[in-house]
């Protein structure tokens, strides 16, 4: 049986050195460009089509101290991911059964409906190609039993990687210790909203993961929740250039995520 | 390194990366891991994870080791002497040090002869006209044995430990909060962390890097943690030492195989006043101070001997005192640190400069003086992988615009610049010496592009052709190259492994490879290119190479991983983990067990079928126990806090003797210092983890992490002077000025200091005029001001003044 495989982030060991924004993008082939000066650390603006993981930082003041959080921010691979719904083109967006979300560029149409639909706002559209583009959780290393690159250059262990109970119940047993080290409102970052993510983050404060750059409660917009579901037949019939095809095609495959290829075991 | 061996015996982290997991409190200080060792900074991690161990950050800047840490406390650049002094003082006065350990393996209880003390802030002996101590009276009081006289009740007035006690009882919480400028409960909070390792069963661990060595005290400043870690019980203990985390892969290496004042394994270099072998020897090989005190210093003649024979082969008789009239000899008082060599060259007494592995351009203190020093040069060769600011010294705008305007150029500038393409880490084998000690063999990865050569070769071919001229044409003194001993297979460019068998030693009468030291001679019938290294490469073969994970003590010690100095031992002083009669302070995090014949686990750091009563636990200090009071240091047997050479404020311990006395202050071309009246602010320099000093900015990967130099500023700062992130800003001292975008922070809180506020301005330092990104040097700024016993410049906390753009 395939496992789902999970990418787990204890920001309380992550010391924001970028090693993973290195890996990520020498794994992926991208070039390297020069960073931006934007008044902190990070010297990357955003994710871009070219670039699929970055570091954040974000100082604050607590208790009279101040903190300085850093975190890493890329595609989550939600277990119910809105890119996915929001996909109009066959193909395009698969969910491995592993629980990989990846985007398949040949199939990819640029409408960029994806980037409506997820609620982490990952997915970037690539001017030049345009394809839409994001973290593939390094699919092709995982099909053949290697972690992905970005936890293979961890330094810390911030990063681990592993089958989703075992990452839970990890995640579960470090939010405990930094509870009992007096963070009581220490916990796991994996939102119900999208069904739950295959990258968890344990937080310090897990009351307001709006500091590490994450949303409180993030959900599926209504809209790309209607188009999949109720009026999905209006959409697809609507879809300029393609209709006839993609209804046969709706008709002859049935929903996308059943057409994710098989995956290697863990 | 120079405290860590004046106080322990050795200049080296005492523990390992490894071992770091084995501590149940680390206080990072002077240091900033998680930036600057961010691999080794995992067993910090580790033992958060498994052992719950508290991790204490003590920094002016609020750093990314402070954002993971349990703890942070603020204090003023060159204030740490004031907050370890605290730290002593109140270990001692609560009670909160590990008393038998005190007693057992330090000089506690050792008597100090009569006269000695310390007033207004000079120690006795101070000389004002030699700027120098007469160290007469800082020496312990002999009895009729010939031996030191010790009071192991340390109640005796003049013993060592109530001396501490007197020194440090100034140093209380109030003191420290006012001139580190954290608070009174900051103190103490942080205080009570780290004093949890004083139980028997707790280890504390302490990491340090730059941020201790670059001040003018810094020796003095490890010293002091060296004394807080002894009266822990923290020395030889797995999860404790005092651990510097060198900035190289090799940085170790480098030091272990010599400096300009030191030859391999830390023998000294000879002096002209010592004329012979003999003297070199009686001047150097200690004599035990305590009957039971394995002096292990006293075998100096088998390891100069030896090294001797290394150099000199079959040339080195007892007859020629084995060569030693051809090791050059420098003069009695003459210091030839590289401090001192850019103001020979600005005042025309240098000629030439082979710039080796270094770019002082980008290192050195008061850029403009080493661009200067380079432009009076006849000939400059540099080999390195990069262009570096070094070799391409002739390019810098501020040599044109201030002492070349005419030219813009480089054409009236005389120095003829040799480039030669060397090769990079990955393009030769060899060893890495890492901060745990480790000696680990690598193999060549990639050949050398194009005309690039290796190191050994670029060197060999050098040494070939001088040796020959000499042959050819004579000249003075031509013996230290005729007589060289160069028997390799390729002599122009000898294997490593060949120089590495050598460097381990062989016995001359067998042919085999030496197991270890243990087995050198003074008689020349051994030959050890560094005695320290000996047994690194055996008859077993090459022991750097192994990879042998094995962990049989459990403690993360991986006896058979590479190979670690001296003698494959793990945890210096590992002796001292247990008490004199012999039982584990804590018997879960024991690295070494006497079994009644031998000692198993760690390689003892004893000998090895030695009872537990019959030595001293310090086996290479002639008192056999580790020093609290070392008189070795130059500026006093006690670490006394002193403001920086450039301070905001008065020294508020002595304000007439405001600033360290001994310290080398250099007054060469454009070396003035400035005052708090014109430059208010304290300046500090520091690495960012995305880059590797001034290397990285040649490298695709790291430039986009960090393409750009930016000035960090204190929020409050930036709003009295109407600046916010982004704004360029001017930087200057009394030597000069750098430009850039600023970058508003909360990370650097405002310090209140003896009733004024007191803000830091922190500058990256990875900049430069070559390479793929560009920007200023911040030595620009920084001064000619060096620790007077290790010949470090004080990069930490210098004055500066800010304007907005």
């Amino acid at each position: 049986m395939t496992q789902t495989v999970v990418k787990l982030i204890d920001t309380t060991l992550c010391i924001g050195c970028k090693a993973c924004e290195v890996a990520c993008q020498e794994w992926s082939d991208q070039e390297f460009t020069l960073g931006t000066f934007g008044g902190t650390y990070q010297t990357m603006p955003d994710l871009a089509p070219n670039f699929w993981n970055l570091i954040k930082f974000n100082e604050r003041e607590v208790d009279g101290g101040i903190s300085w959080l850093m975190s890493k921010y890329q595609c989550m691979h939600c277990a119910d991911p809105g890119c996915l719904r929001a996909c109009p083109a066959p193909g395009a967006i698969v969910q491995a059964k592993n629980g990989i979300v990846d985007f398949v560029s040949d199939n990819c149409i640029g409408c960029g409906y994806c980037i409506t639909g997820c609620p982490f706002d990952v997915p970037r559209l690539s001017p030049e190609s345009k394809k839409v583009y994001k973290c593939t959780l390094c699919s092709d290393r995982v099909a053949v039993g290697l972690e992905p690159a970005c936890i293979k250059s961890c330094p810390t262990n911030c990063l681990t990687f592993g089958e989703r109970t075992e990452m839970l119940r990890v995640a579960d047993q470090r939010a405990n210790v930094l509870k009992e080290d007096g963070h009581a409102q220490a916990g796991v970052y994996n939102p119900a909203g999208v069904g739950g993510t295959n990258v968890l983050y344990v937080l310090k404060d897990a009351s307001d993961p709006t500091a590490y750059g994450l949303p409180k409660d993030p959900t599926i917009p209504l809209s790309v929740i209607l188009w999949k579901g109720p009026i999905k037949w209006l959409g697809t019939f609507l879809f300029a250039g393609g209709i006839l095809g993609a209804f046969f095609h709706y008709l002859k495959f049935g929903p996308k995520h059943e057409e994710a290829p098989d995956d290697e075991p863990l | 390194m120079a405290s860590l061996a004046a106080t322990f015996g050795r200049g080296a982290m005492t523990n390992g990366w490894t071992d770091v997991a084995n501590a149940d409190v680390i206080l990072v200080m002077g240091g900033n891991p998680a930036e600057n060792h961010p691999v080794g900074f995992r067993f910090v991690m580790e033992a958060r994870l498994k052992r719950k161990a508290k991790l204490v950050c003590v920094d002016p800047r609020f750093t990314r080791t402070a954002a993971v840490a349990d703890y942070y406390v603020p204090i003023r650049s060159g204030s740490d002497i004031a907050f370890l002094g605290g730290l002593i003082h109140r270990a001692v006065s609560t009670g909160k040090y590990q008393a038998n350990y005190v007693r057992e393996h330090t000089n506690a209880g050792f008597l100090i002869q009569e006269g000695f003390g310390f007033e207004g802030g000079h120690f006795t002996g101070w000389n004002a006209e030699k700027k120098a101590y007469d160290k007469s009276t800082w020496q312990y009081e002999m009895g009729p044995d010939g031996f030191a006289k010790v009071d192991p009740t340390l109640e005796h007035p003049r013993c060592v430990f109530q001396l501490m006690r007197q020194h440090y009882a100034r140093y209380t919480p109030e003191k420290v909060s006012e001139i580190c400028g954290c608070t009174v409960v900051e103190f103490e909070r942080a205080a009570d962390m780290i004093l949890v390792a004083h139980a028997e069963n707790k280890s504390g661990t302490v990491l340090y890097a730059l941020g201790w060595t670059q001040h003018s005290h810094a020796v003095q400043l490890i010293h002091a943690a060296a004394m807080v870690q002894l009266l822990m019980g923290n020395i030889g203990m797995p999860g404790g030492g005092v651990n510097a985390q060198r900035g190289h892969a090799n940085i170790q290496g480098s030091t272990d195989m010599g400096a300009w004042n030191m030859l391999p394994g830390y023998l000294k270099i000879p002096r002209a006043n010592w004329t012979s072998l003999d003297e070199y020897l009686k001047a150097n090989t200690p004599k035990a101070l305590r009957p039971n005190s394995m002096n292990y210093w006293g075998n100096t003649p088998k390891f100069m001997t030896s090294l001797l024979k290394a150099y000199y082969g079959a040339d080195a008789t007892p007859e020629n005192q084995y060569g030693y009239q051809w090791l050059p000899k420098i003069a009695e008082a003459a210091n030839h640190s590289w401090a001192y060599f850019f103001d020979g060259m600005t005042e025309g007494k240098v000629e030439g400069l082979i710039s080796w592995g270094m770019n002082p351009v980008a290192n050195g203190p008061n850029t403009k003086k080493m661009l200067m020093g380079l432009s009076k040069l006849k000939w400059m060769i540099v080999a390195e992988v990069f262009e570096t600011e070094t070799a391409g010294f002739w390019k810098a705008k501020e040599l044109a615009e201030k002492y070349y305007p005419q030219a813009g150029d480089a054409a009236s500038i005389e120095t003829e610049v040799f480039l030669l393409p060397a090769s990079c880490f990955a393009e030769k084998d060899g060893a890495f010496v890492n901060s745990s000690r480790w000696l680990q063999w690598k193999e060549t990865n990639i050949e050398p592009p194009g005309d690039a050569k290796r190191d050994q070769e670029i060197m060999s071919r050098l040494f070939l052709k001088v040796r020959e001229l000499y042959e050819q044409e004579g000249g003075r003194s031509p013996e230290p190259l005729t007589k060289m001993k160069w028997d390799y297979a390729t002599p122009h460019s000898p294997s490593l492994t060949e120089v590495t068998r050598e460097i381990s030693g062989r016995d001359l009468t067998t042919g085999k490879q030496l197991n270890g030291f243990g087995e050198l001679k003074d008689d020349g019938s051994t030959v050890s290119g560094c005695w320290i290294y000996s047994g690194s490469y055996t008859e077993a073969g090459n022991q750097m190479a192994r990879k042998g994970q094995e962990d049989p003590t459990g403690l993360g010690l991986y006896p058979n991983y590479s190979w670690s100095w001296p003698a494959n031992r793990r945890i210096l002083y590992n002796r001292a983990s247990l008490s004199t009669a012999g039982k584990p302070w804590d018997e879960t995090r024991a690295p070494l067990r006497w079994d009644g014949q031998r000692w198993k686990g760690d390689i003892p750091d004893y000998k090895s079928d030695a009872k537990p009563e019959q030595y001293g636990s310090f086996t290479m200090l002639p008192e056999g126990v580790a020093r609290l009071f070392a008189p070795e240091l130059v500026e006093g047997p006690f670490p006394e806090h002193y403001e920086p050479a450039e301070s905001p404020v008065e020294n508020s311990l002595h304000p007439l003797v405001s600033f360290n006395p001994a310290a080398w202050v250099i007054q060469g071309l454009g070396d003035q210092l400035g005052t708090a009246k014109d430059y208010p602010y304290v300046g500090i320099s520091y690495r960012l983890t995305e880059h590797f000093h001034y290397w990285t900015k040649n490298v695709s990967a790291s430039s986009q992490l960090q393409s750009n130099f930016f000035v960090e500023l204190p929020e409050a700062l930036a709003k009295e002077k109407g600046i916010v992130s982004g704004d360029l800003v001017r930087v200057t001292s009394a030597r000069g000025k750098v430009e850039g975008p600023a970058l508003v922070t909360k990370r650097l809180r405002p310090l209140q200091i003896s009733g004024r506020t007191v803000y830091h301005v922190g500058l990256p330092i990875h900049w430069g005029f070559i390479g793929r990104i560009n920007g200023p040097l911040i030595n620009n700024l920084t001064a000619s001001v060096y620790d007077p016993n290790s010949g470090t410049p004080e990069y930490k906390g210098f004055l500066v003044n800010l304007e907005k753009l």
